[in-house]
């Protein structure tokens, strides 16, 4: 991997197993790969997205680099600052983790449930403040609040309210302000606008745009709307059943997909233009059970090009440009080999 | 009226009473429907898309009346029969439910019931309309199964909902809604739920058997991209009113009002990237309890006129062929 000083954050073989216990004796009866040796790396200031269907672990994934969950196994590397060596997150114990996770911040699908209903605006955002003891004084911490609001366009005069007093959108500003609020490197936007009406999600999107460019951050963004992904990203990251499929540059992966997934991916969305009638991929079946998965390359039942070493041999996940610059990963036995067809204008 | 003609709501209206006060959740709404034609109800949360389903069929819930205007359905030899003057629990409407017109829905998991197989229930549908032995019920249930490609459907009518995934519960639905072979299927966010690889089996399952049964279809949804797909004609609906109405082409490529403008122009478009620009309308869609005056929309209007807008209530005219929209900015 190159540039490595650009590196924020580095994954390296991350698993995360959910283990089915059954009886007194708490015996295992099967074991759900929900994110199963993944790799990657996140670059200072760009947006890296994590897409896939529902049950690929891109959610799971998200929450192990924060810690909110224990990983199996893996290393999550973070460089905190340029003077400091960076950190294995995983051997932080509960203190040195507090100082680590001052630098990231997490934003979530749901407004209407992330957002404690007893609290008021005040509360919410200026919580981080209070617990990472930033600020002691009452009169701070009300300006450092209205600050944060006035930055994601709310009334600073609202903090007083509580969050059923706001529409969905305003909710997700509040959770972006929260986010904000310790000047984090590193943010983790889980869904950030599924929840939201159509002519809200534009504002969230572009407000997101606005505060990257303005603070640096990076944003590992999880979502499954493709259309979304391309607008916001610069590199993507496809997931199918725990696995990482193909991860390349968002124009590279959107024009010229290496993995069948992701081509039919691409040819399932459908298009806001009614003149756009082409001829769809329709998958055959449905998502592979992670708790049971195919053999081989788990998108091999599914698969248009399967082969015989499909149903064999798992596909490791290789560059297959060569290009250490703009690395393009896929998984897949014919990757280079197949003629797939991507989106284009 | 014309024999083609299938559905004709006219200035349609229903509210719900509560505490709060009065809510329109459906405010004069008029629409048609010709026999096999699809039309999409779009628009975002709470503009009342889905209780104009609700009201066709006569299900609106307990503190919701219709309190005004007109669906007409044509009976064929009966002729049209206003479904407004129906009793919602009389024996004429729960003939024409799920036999004439039937709903498939975005939760299949909450629309079927848990404790019933899904064979259970789509032959509860069957022999509640046709005159069918409990047998002949149960084999056209796995042939209604294997249409909508169920896999192993013998083995799976004997299935629980939860026993099932969600585009296969999808399925299961459709085949459910499809038994009568309904003239009028409504379809309320019938992908929402699923996901995108599902989706696109789902649709295109809806869109051959609508061809096949030359049924007419209302897809109901918040996903402009859907009905693109699948619409031959579009309404576009804003806190319970008519906004625009026109046939899908001219919808998308010569968009009037400027709340249909601001969410085509709102939504990233696949294919086109970083580089595109999305304009977002600003605001968001305001209380039901606190809507303003005039036109509903001037608040968040990017092209709003005061004194105007905010004054009175634009009509809903015409302003071309099958072109009809509510704002000021147009003259008939």
């Amino acid at each position: 991997m190159n540039n490595e000083e650009n590196i924020l954050l580095k994954v390296k073989d991350l698993r995360k197993y959910f283990f089915r216990v059954r009886g007194l004796t708490k015996k295992v009866v099967g074991i759900v790969k929900a994110v199963d040796k993944v790799n990657f790396f996140i670059k200072e200031g760009e947006t890296l997205a994590l897409v896939g269907e529902s049950g690929c672990g891109k959610t799971t994934t998200g929450r192990c680099i924060l810690r909110a969950i224990e990983p199996t196994s893996g290393e999550i590397i973070f460089k905190i600052n340029n003077k400091e060596k960076p950190v294995n997150m995983r051997n932080l114990d509960k203190d040195e983790l507090k100082k680590v996770r001052k630098n990231m911040a997490m934003i979530f699908q749901d407004p209407y449930s992330s957002l404690n209903p007893r609290m008021t605006i005040l509360e919410i955002v200026g919580e981080p403040f209070i617990i990472h003891k930033v600020v002691r004084k009452r009169r701070e911490l009300e300006e450092r609040v209205a600050e944060l609001l006035r930055m994601v366009r709310l009334d600073p005069e609202y903090m007083r309210r509580y969050p059923h007093a706001f529409s969905g959108g305003q909710r997700q500003r509040i959770a972006i302000a929260r986010a904000l609020a310790l000047r984090p490197k590193f943010i983790v936007a889980d869904e950030p606008v599924s929840a939201l009406d159509v002519s809200v999600q534009a504002q969230i999107l572009n407000l997101l745009g606005e505060l990257q460019d303005k603070f640096n951050l990076t944003y590992l963004f999880i979502a499954h709307n493709l259309a979304v992904i391309e607008y916001v990203s610069n590199r993507v990251a496809v997931m199918y059943v725990g696995k990482m499929v193909e991860l390349a540059d968002t124009e590279e992966l959107f024009s010229s997909p290496k993995h069948p997934y992701t081509e039919a991916l691409l040819s399932a969305v459908p298009k806001p233009d009614p003149k756009y009638k082409k001829k769809r991929i329709i998958l055959k079946g449905d998502i592979a059970d992670p708790a049971n998965p195919p053999s081989g390359c788990y998108f091999h039942p599914r698969c248009k090009y399967a082969q015989d070493i499909c149903k064999e041999e798992e596909p490791p996940l290789i560059n297959i440009t060569g290009d250490k610059e703009h690395p393009h990963y896929v998984a897949c036995h014919f990757a280079g080999k197949l003629e797939l067809i991507g989106i284009k204008d | 009226m014309e024999n083609n003609l299938l559905l004709k709501v006219e200035g349609l209206k229903t509210y719900f009473f509560s505490r709060e006060g009065t809510l329109k959740a459906v405010d004069g709404v008029s629409f048609d429907i010709k026999r096999g034609e699809t039309l999409g109800i779009a628009g975002e949360s709470g503009c009342g898309k889905s209780v104009t389903a609700q009201s066709i069929l006569r299900i609106v819930p307990q503190n919701g009346r219709i309190t005004g205007g007109n669906i007409l359905f044509n009976l064929n030899e009966r002729g049209f029969i206003n479904l407004v003057k129906l009793n919602p629990e009389g024996e004429e409407i729960r003939k024409i439910r799920g036999k004439e017109i039937s709903m498939i829905f975005q939760e299949p998991m909450t629309s079927f019931s848990p404790v019933h197989t899904i064979g259970n229930q789509i032959m509860e549908v069957i022999m509640l309309h046709q005159a069918l032995s409990r047998k002949e019920a149960k084999e056209k249930a796995i042939e209604l199964l294997k249409k909508v490609g169920m896999p192993k459907p013998t083995q799976m009518i004997d299935a629980y909902p939860f026993n099932l995934s969600g585009g296969m519960r999808q399925r299961a639905m459709i085949a459910m809604a499809l038994s009568c072979q309904p003239s009028l299927l409504i379809a309320d966010e019938p992908t929402t739920a699923v996901d995108v690889t599902i989706q696109a089996q789902v649709l295109e399952l809806i869109k051959e058997l609508q061809k096949e049964l030359n049924m007419a279809l209302i897809i109901i949804t918040h996903d402009l991209a859907v009905i693109a797909e699948l619409a031959d004609k579009v309404l576009i609906m804003y806190l319970g009113k008519n906004v625009e109405y026109a046939s899908v082409d001219e919808l998308f490529y010569n968009p009037k009002h400027p709340y249909t403008k601001g969410l085509l122009a709102s939504i990233p478009k696949l294919g086109k990237g970083s580089r595109q620009r999305i304009e977002p309308i600003s605001g968001s869609v305001p209380s039901p309890y606190e809507m303003p005056s005039g036109c509903l929309f001037h608040p968040r209007c990017p092209r709003f006129i005061p004194g105007v807008c905010d004054k009175k209530e634009p009509p809903f005219i015409e302003i071309g062929e099958n072109h009809k929209v509510s704002c000021f900015l147009y003259k008939r």
